[in-house]
């Protein structure tokens, strides 16, 4: 799931210069599109003397074979704005822009992380993709995502009444890997021994 | 002379270790910080400079201790995983060792969003058992990445954090044991107000065998109490102390009251441990008079 929320209205209006293509990105499924607030900025901006001239729809902007043959059916509204402006995801944006390299694209949106595997399945659970899955070693609990520090080691002096210091509505992670070790017993073996070092190679950071 | 010993040699020749601690500015003028240490020059084996405290941005812990030490203090360098990876902390730890700094405080660090630069991006690429793992390969003659040091390893004094009072508390203990594991020499702790309670925890780290010197905050006010029992992890002030606190106000307000608590803890606590970490949050002037009271 991605969840993308518009833009304000005075952050948009100085770069909307010209006449202004407006391109929403809807019908993928894995994407809330913001209708609502989509409809009333276009009210706000057109009241603040924003030229929006022209308006078509997308959807998988993301597909780059889906959004160049677009592209090519809408060529005309595209050559006569001076401004495009998107409304998608930024892997829709990036794709559509990539496409367009001498137009002027203004992003009409932000992109907002959800956990739960990027863009595919919405959970209270999340996966960095750090590249080196160390869940075998902390009973299927994740110490990447599940501490908001990400720290590898156990448990930081922070935590209160078993809850994070970031986020009082929050576990400590570490204090869950341990109720979990404390259960298995002999199973602490693994956490105890080595010191347990990120490689940032091996993720996309 | 015993200002210039590493803290760890001090329990070695069975010395009762007392160390206090200051902040640096947020500023470049260190007069207020100098001020406060010289209170207790001569009654402290070493002053502790935090890093950043609570994620509040000041000056460098480094420029801080450099200039302590040139004063003729025995400085303790603070150093969190917050705010830099290991390329930094590692030169910054060279550096150190460069100046003469010897004793380390090694801590992961409070969270970015508890301070006031709550847009900055946290870092935490090292935790405070990999940062005293890094500190060993460094006196080893190696850095993290294992490439050879050039010319003289450096040597430190590794110190680290518990919470004696935390609960539950076997999670801080496994920690604790992991952070002995990868080097660490000696503890100071979080503040604790529970005497029972430090005692049923030194029983249990009496086995690991490093000194442990024990936190004293002194208590203000019962506002401050009170918040910290709400927002302070590791911290519990029984109601006890809250209700002493209460009970007469101007000697409260004069700061007696907390003198008398903190010198009483001392007392009850000093048997129990090798040491104590003074933390006096602007009470610079108050900390001798709580040592003498206390007979340490």
């Amino acid at each position: 799931m991605l969840i993308t929320k518009v833009k304000t209205k005075e952050e948009l209006l100085p770069a909307l210069t010209g006449r202004v293509l407006v391109i929403p990105c809807l019908g993928c499924s894995q994407s809330y599109f913001p209708l609502e607030e989509f409809n009333r900025l276009k009210d706000e901006l057109k009241a603040s003397g924003a030229n929006l001239a022209s308006e078509v729809t997308f959807d998988y902007m993301c597909r780059e074979d889906f959004t160049e043959r677009r592209l090519e059916i809408y060529r005309e509204q595209i050559e006569a704005a001076d401004t495009v402006l998107v409304f998608s995801c930024g892997v829709g944006i990036q794709t559509f822009a990539g496409l367009l390299p001498g137009k002027k694209i203004v992003s009409g949106s932000d992109t907002f992380y959800v956990p739960g595997f990027p863009g595919f399945t919405p959970s209270e659970h999340d996966c960095e993709q750090c590249g080196e899955c160390r869940m075998g070693l902390t009973f299927g609990i994740c110490p990447v995502t599940a501490c908001s520090k990400g720290l590898l080691n156990g448990q930081c002096g922070g935590a209160k009444d078993g809850k994070c210091e970031v986020d009082k509505n929050m576990a400590c992670g570490w204090q869950r890997i341990f109720e979990r070790m404390s259960a298995l017993k002999g199973s602490d073996k693994g956490l105890k021994e080595g010191v347990q070092v990120r490689d940032y190679k091996k993720s996309n950071i | 002379m015993e200002e210039e010993m590493k803290l760890t040699d001090l329990t070695r020749l069975g010395k009762f270790v007392v160390t206090s601690e200051v902040g640096p500015p947020k500023g470049i003028n260190l007069d207020k910080m100098l001020h406060e240490a010289e209170y207790i020059r001569g009654r402290v084996a070493a002053i502790n400079v935090t890093d950043n405290q609570s994620s509040v941005m000041r000056m460098g812990g480094l420029a801080a201790c450099k200039v302590l030490k040139d004063k003729g203090f025995e400085p303790v360098f603070q150093i969190t995983c917050r705010d830099r990876n290991r390329l930094a902390l590692q030169s910054d730890l060279l550096s150190a060792a460069m100046f003469g700094i010897e004793n380390l405080l090694l801590l992961t660090g409070d969270h970015i969003v508890l301070g006031d630069h709550k847009d900055a991006k946290p870092v935490f690429d090292l935790d405070s058992v990999s940062l005293a793992h890094c500190v060993k390969r460094l006196e080893e003659g190696f850095d993290l990445a294992g490439n050879k040091l050039d010319g003289e390893a450096p040597k430190f004094c590794k110190g680290a954090v518990v919470s004696p009072c935390a609960e539950p508390l076997d999670p801080q203990l496994f920690k604790m044991e992991k952070k002995i594991k990868a080097g660490v020499e000696f503890f100071q702790t979080q503040a604790v107000y529970e005497p029972e309670k430090f005692e049923k925890f030194m029983k249990r780290v009496k086995e690991f065998g490093v000194p442990v010197y024990v936190g004293i905050v002194v208590l203000k006010t019962v506002g401050m109490a009170k918040f910290m029992n709400e927002n302070v992890a590791g911290i519990h002030v029984p109601d006890s102390l809250i209700e002493e606190l209460k009970k007469d106000k101007e000697k409260t307000k004069s700061g007696q009251t907390g003198i008398e608590i903190s010198a009483r803890l001392i007392k009850d606590m000093k048997g129990m441990c090798q040491g104590v970490h003074m933390m006096p949050l602007g009470w610079d002037d108050k900390v001798a008079k709580i040592l003498e009271l206390a007979g340490v």
